[in-house]
């Protein structure tokens, strides 16, 4: 994790990963693995602070602010701290014809916070999302940005918490 | 989960088989037959370009272009770079279908791009793929690790000088990189801010350089078209209206899924395929094309075929084929609330009357819901509505006032019990 008074790192594997994204574009346009990169530090510190932000920048090779602008616009970038596993729930209408609202009212009840909460141990932070592209499976949940969780009623969103430690 | 009906991009497909998506069994099923046809008969660009005109294929993103005619766009005489973009930034609420393509049957979209590159003359493709569907990513990564493998992409494919390099880039959470434009930028490593048109994209696409964009499904569609023949696609629906296509089906049916059909099925026979309404309820109202389409109330949804010209003499659009079903007990003041926070929440910010129109509406449509509407608050938002549409960059604006026109067209009356009373008519979600 990032301490306050030293420079965030990327790692081996993660400045690895960042190269195999800039491999796939010309280049002179090495801007363009700018949204995979900041990906791929957010899920090694699991947030983005504006320290690793220009880390980030300076790896790719682009200003700060250009990096700044990409990691605020896009809504899955996490420029706050956020819990070990960051669950987002799904109440887009699809999902609240089927549920998505119980499972959200389920989720915050059993975790005892609101959307945009952490609980106290910093295991879990709830978000309330947009359409994720999955509404024939609703609910769905996705566990920290990458992992999909389809027709979460209470039986499996109890199971879901589980596996989470 | 698909519940494939009879269509060309999911033909053939046996979920059950783990290995379904993988390159063996696309090729068992015919797969790469298409692209191996053009490359040993000599058939040119012309001829495929005229096969998809003959098709009557339309953009199955939402525009619903005719494909052939986007592909004879592209200058094949440029003499520089060119590039060829598949948007699978499938955030339409309700959309869902271009997820199980990749999924479940990612070569037939890599497949059509190849072909695609091959008839413009474009040697680099990338698609851009929705933030939320990660798996997704990695599993079209893993197929386009297998094509390359058996030399279906990459530098002179199956031995001739044809070469044709193909990317997976992964989006983050942004519903306007759905526009093509903003799609652009954001491949480009920018913030998701559509471009003013013109100049196209043929023209000035991707790194400034001739670009052509389809859709998922849009390219999966192509190596039946290819291997069958344009007319034969064009006979699986009906004139104008050719193919077969996917349609997600959500809301409050049995069984949600993706559907594909032939083109002009009617939408009471997609409902039954659906094992009709959920705990026997009675339909109220369907969005027919994704959450931008104006609602249509049950007795008119009842009389429509599915394709684009029927839904569109009903007063809504065929856009993505998101089919949004709902019964008796939904609440559209708290359906429509829900749908206005969303273009609010998506909204890029560039233009004015976007950013700020999108507010006001789910605002109005907010305070109503929450018992504080005024008479008034009908005409204003029909009014604010006015004043977004057609005035900004890109189509999220518009796509933002369809639902309420659509919603006040024809359940005006239970707009004005909720002010009036201060209360749902009906319970809602």
């Amino acid at each position: 994790m990032v301490t306050s008074n030293q420079a965030p790192t990327l790692s081996a594997e993660s400045q690895a990963q960042i190269d195999r994204e800039l491999a796939k574009y010309p280049a002179d346009q090495r801007r363009s693995a700018l949204m995979s990169a900041l990906r791929i530090a957010q899920v090694e510190h699991r947030w983005l602070s504006n320290e690793l932000i220009a880390v980030v920048a300076d790896y790719v090779g682009v200003p700060p602010i250009a990096a700044m602008e990409v990691a605020t616009f896009y809504n899955m970038f996490d420029m706050k701290p956020v819990g070990k596993h960051k669950i987002t729930v799904c109440t887009n209408l699809p999902c609240a014809l089927s549920g998505g609202y119980q499972a959200a009212d389920y989720l915050k009840q059993k975790l005892g916070i609101g959307f945009n909460e952490t609980t106290a141990d910093g295991k879990f932070t709830l978000k309330e999302g947009e359409c994720m592209g999955a509404c024939g499976y609703a609910p769905v949940l996705l566990v920290n940005n990458h992992s999909m969780c389809n027709h979460m009623t209470p039986d499996a969103i109890d199971k879901k918490l589980a596996e989470l430690e | 989960m698909t519940v494939y009906v009879k269509g060309v991009v999911f033909e053939g497909v046996d979920f059950d088989d783990p290995k379904h998506w993988g390159i063996e069994a696309y090729m068992a099923r015919g797969g790469y037959a298409a692209l191996k046809k053009i490359l040993s008969t000599g058939m040119t660009q012309d001829e495929i370009i005229a096969e998809m005109k003959t098709s009557g294929l339309r953009g199955r993103g939402g525009a619903g272009f005719p494909t052939g005619l986007k592909w004879s766009f592209m200058p094949r005489s440029f003499p520089g770079q060119k590039y060829l973009v598949c948007n699978t930034d499938e955030g339409e609420p309700g959309t869902f279908k271009d997820l199980d393509i990749i999924v479940d049957n990612p070569h037939a979209l890599i497949e059509g791009m190849i072909i695609g590159g091959f008839a413009m003359g474009i040697t680099v493709g990338y698609n851009y793929i929705h933030g939320e569907v990660f798996e997704a990513y990695e599993r079209f990564e893993a197929a386009l690790e297998e094509a390359r493998a058996a030399g279906f992409l990459g530098d002179n494919i199956l031995g001739t000088n044809f070469c044709f390099q193909l990317h997976g880039h992964h989006g983050y959470g942004a519903y306007i990189c759905g526009e093509e434009t903003a799609l652009l930028e954001s491949l480009e490593g920018k913030k998701g801010q559509p471009r003013f048109k013109p100049p196209f994209p043929a023209s000035f696409g991707l790194y400034g350089k001739p670009t052509t964009i389809n859709n998922t499904e849009t390219f999966a569609s192509v190596p039946f078209i290819i291997r069958e023949g344009g007319q034969k696609f064009l006979e699986l629906g009906k004139p104008n209206n050719g193919g077969t296509k996917l349609f997600s089906v959500s809301g409050h049916v049995n069984r949600p899924g993706n559907y594909e059909i032939p083109l002009g099925t009617p939408f009471s026979e997609l409902l039954e395929m659906c094992g009709g309404m959920r705990d026997g309820k009675k339909l109220k109202a369907v969005i027919p094309g994704g959450s931008s389409a104006p609602v249509l109330p049950a007795d008119i949804m009842m009389q429509c075929t599915m394709d684009y010209d029927s839904i569109s003499k009903a007063g809504s659009m065929l856009g993505s084929g998101a089919v949004i079903v709902m019964d008796e007990t939904t609440c559209m003041v708290k359906a429509l609330e829900r749908l206005s926070y969303f273009y609010f929440e998506e909204s890029c910010g560039q233009c004015t009357p976007c950013r700020e129109g999108t507010g006001w509406l789910y605002r109005v449509v907010h305070r109503i819901e929450q018992g504080l509407g005024r008479p008034e608050d009908l005409d204003l938002l029909l009014s604010v509505g006015g004043n977004i549409a057609g005035r900004t960059i890109c189509a999220l604006g518009d796509a933002a006032v369809m639902p309420v026109q659509g919603m006040l067209k024809h359940f005006r009356s239970e707009f004005e019990h909720h002010i009036e009373h201060k209360q749902c008519l009906v319970p809602g979600f």
